[in-house]
């Protein structure tokens, strides 16, 4: 950077004004270059540790797995193996996958709607705390802010096993109500079931969708608020019709912070999901490990990618989001 | 504390509850007298305590752990704080896909990062497992979260400081540790801070990409399986959440102390 810096110098002085606006325009390129050193060790790093990966099982899903030994041909087949039809269709919660394999198919599905059930939940939780924080709260905003973000950044594996604790046979809300003389045995349908697993993703996830929400319901201008009150609505109106639609980004935000990682959560279906609870990511896991089958799980990682993906583009697109943007600029 | 007591300060006041009650279980039972997690309590003991001191693979667990947190903190910020210095202080073209790329680990389920950097080291390269690997995979983790807490403290701070120190003759190098790596010190303590806990904390690549040498979550899910085992484990979660709240509360102070002084009234 040192000797960029000294090259720029010397050339600057003693030129006349075409020389001193090819100069600029030298300069303008130095400092994109210059950028561009800087940027590379991590653009470098990136490649190496994100896209080189995604790669190679990216292509690993056109091989196929024969006992310990790996078939280099191109082929579909694992994806073929993903969605080949059949005459009978299997049916799970009243929809019927016509499939040869309908388990991949259906803990797809499962996993988007124990996802998209979290990700509700998630929201309708951390929208009135959002609320309380931009606009209720008037000291210590900091501290609560901090309280808030803590449970981001401590150990998910234990805040998910907290409430293997909880929803257990031999848990904390069977024995406090045994305890209490309010059931005489334990209730077996607390843990080990997709509700275990909504329940628990969404109270280790709220804490992710408040800070979006927070930001955005803060940046709105107090006095469009006045000019509704001002205007007549009422404190509900005005809600719906400023408060609301404005903050409405910050909502986005969250429900895709939320919604895109969980999909593929691997240690809160394990620990609280049970047979019945089982998500994608374990199927993902199983094909890696005991099932010896890598190709087809990558094959699997694919697809859930462009899934999510898709779904992603849908949503964004369904809300109006390039609007949006538009309307903020 | 809010102006009045409405609905919203009673709905702030249950979150919180929501929020850390579940937490708060794993210590209350853990100097609980029972091996089942129940109420009513028993009585106070220190017992599982005394038995996690004096676990030995335990001890080898949290030793691989804090040496792969340290490696993967210092590195991950090192290559934040380069980026970040690009993306604030140049016009970049094509700056928009490069950090959405640099960010895409944030939103990858880390069970498929798992299983791509297995691929890429176990198939690929044919390289053992081991904890290079796992700090490996920390690192692609760490880079978005520290590159995004740099990224807000470099925004915060006049370019002029920078420009003046230069035209005052001091070179690119001399500008860097005298101007910009002093402004960006809390906010480089708190992508230290962070990163360290994001890796010490992980558990699924941590799971795909060790070897024999096993990291404290590693071992906290080995036991999670053995129900008789639970005030152990209780008494080890219990720990392992004090320490890294010390180090997230830490690490949030520094970040939004940095956040504040930042403001043109600070300066």
């Amino acid at each position: 950077m040192a000797e960029t810096s000294v090259e720029s110098q010397a050339s600057t002085p003693g030129q006349g004004t075409a020389g001193a606006r090819t100069n600029i325009g030298l300069l303008q390129r130095l400092e994109w270059v210059r950028g561009y050193l800087l940027m590379t060790p991590t653009i470098l790093l990136m490649c190496g540790l994100l896209i080189a990966p995604l790669a190679s099982l990216f292509l690993r899903s056109f091989w196929t797995q024969h006992g310990f030994d790996i078939d280099k041909t191109f082929t579909l087949h694992n994806y073929w193996e993903l969605i080949a039809p059949s005459d009978e269709a299997t049916y799970w919660l009243g929809i019927p996958f016509p499939l040869k394999n309908p388990a991949y198919a259906i803990v797809i599905v499962k996993s988007l709607l124990i996802s998209f059930g979290a990700t509700i939940a998630v929201i309708l939780i951390a929208y009135p705390m959002a609320y309380f924080l931009a606009f209720r709260l008037v000291r210590h905003k900091m501290l609560w802010l901090i309280i808030i973000t803590i449970p981001f950044w401590t150990s998910y594996l234990l805040r998910v096993f907290a409430w293997k604790i909880i929803l257990g046979y031999n848990g904390v809300i069977n024995s406090g109500l045994i305890y209490l003389g309010l059931i005489d045995k334990p209730l077996d349908f607390l843990l080990y079931n997709p509700f275990a697993v909504i329940v628990t993703l969404a109270h280790a996830w709220v804490a992710y969708a408040i800070l979006p929400i927070y930001v955005s319901l803060e940046k709105i201008d107090r006095s469009l608020l006045e000019a509704a009150t001002d205007l007549g609505n009422r404190p509900w109106e005005r809600f719906l019709h400023v408060t609301l639609p404005l903050s409405l980004p910050g909502v986005i935000a969250s429900t895709l912070m939320v919604f895109i990682p969980t999909v593929g959560d691997y240690v809160t279906p394990s620990l609280v999901g049970g047979p019945t609870g089982v998500m994608v990511g374990n199927t993902i896991q199983s094909l890696f490990g005991q099932r010896n089958d890598g190709p087809l799980g990558a094959a699997l990682s694919a697809v859930v990618m462009l899934i999510v993906t898709l779904l992603v583009c849908l949503f964004l697109w369904a809300v109006g989001y390039r609007k949006m943007q538009k309307r903020e600029a | 504390m809010p102006r009045r007591w409405d609905f919203f300060t009673f709905y702030g006041l249950g979150f919180v509850v929501f929020l850390y009650t579940p937490v708060l279980l794993l210590p209350l039972f853990s100097f609980n007298d029972s091996i089942f997690a129940i109420f009513p309590l028993k009585g106070f003991t220190l017992n599982a305590y005394h038995q996690l001191a004096d676990d030995t693979k335990l001890l080898g667990a949290v030793r691989n752990s804090v040496v792969v947190g340290i490696c993967v903190s210092v590195i991950s910020t090192a290559f934040g704080l380069l980026a970040a210095m690009a993306v604030t202080r140049y016009r970049l073209p094509g700056k928009g896909p490069i950090v959405g790329t640099i960010m895409l680990p944030l939103v990858i389920p880390s069970i498929i990062l798992g299983v791509a950097l297995l691929v890429l080291v176990r198939q690929v390269f044919d390289i053992e497992l081991s904890l290079w690997c796992v700090g490996a995979g920390h690192v692609l983790l760490c880079v978005p979260f520290s590159m995004l807490v740099l990224m807000s403290r470099l925004e915060g701070f006049d370019k002029n400081l920078e420009e003046a120190a230069m035209d005052l003759g001091e070179n690119g190098w001399m500008t860097f540790w005298r101007v910009t790596f002093p402004l960006a010190l809390p906010g480089v303590i708190s992508s230290l801070l962070m990163s360290f806990t994001t890796s010490f904390d992980e558990y699924v690549l941590a799971f795909f990409l060790s070897g024999i040498d096993q990291t404290l979550p590693i071992y906290l899910w080995s036991m999670l399986r053995f129900p008789q085992r639970l005030p152990i484990t209780l008494a080890l979660g219990s720990s392992i959440l004090i320490i890294s709240t010390i180090i997230v509360v830490i690490s949030e102070i520094m970040r939004r102390r940095g956040v504040q002084s930042a403001k043109p009234t600070g300066l």
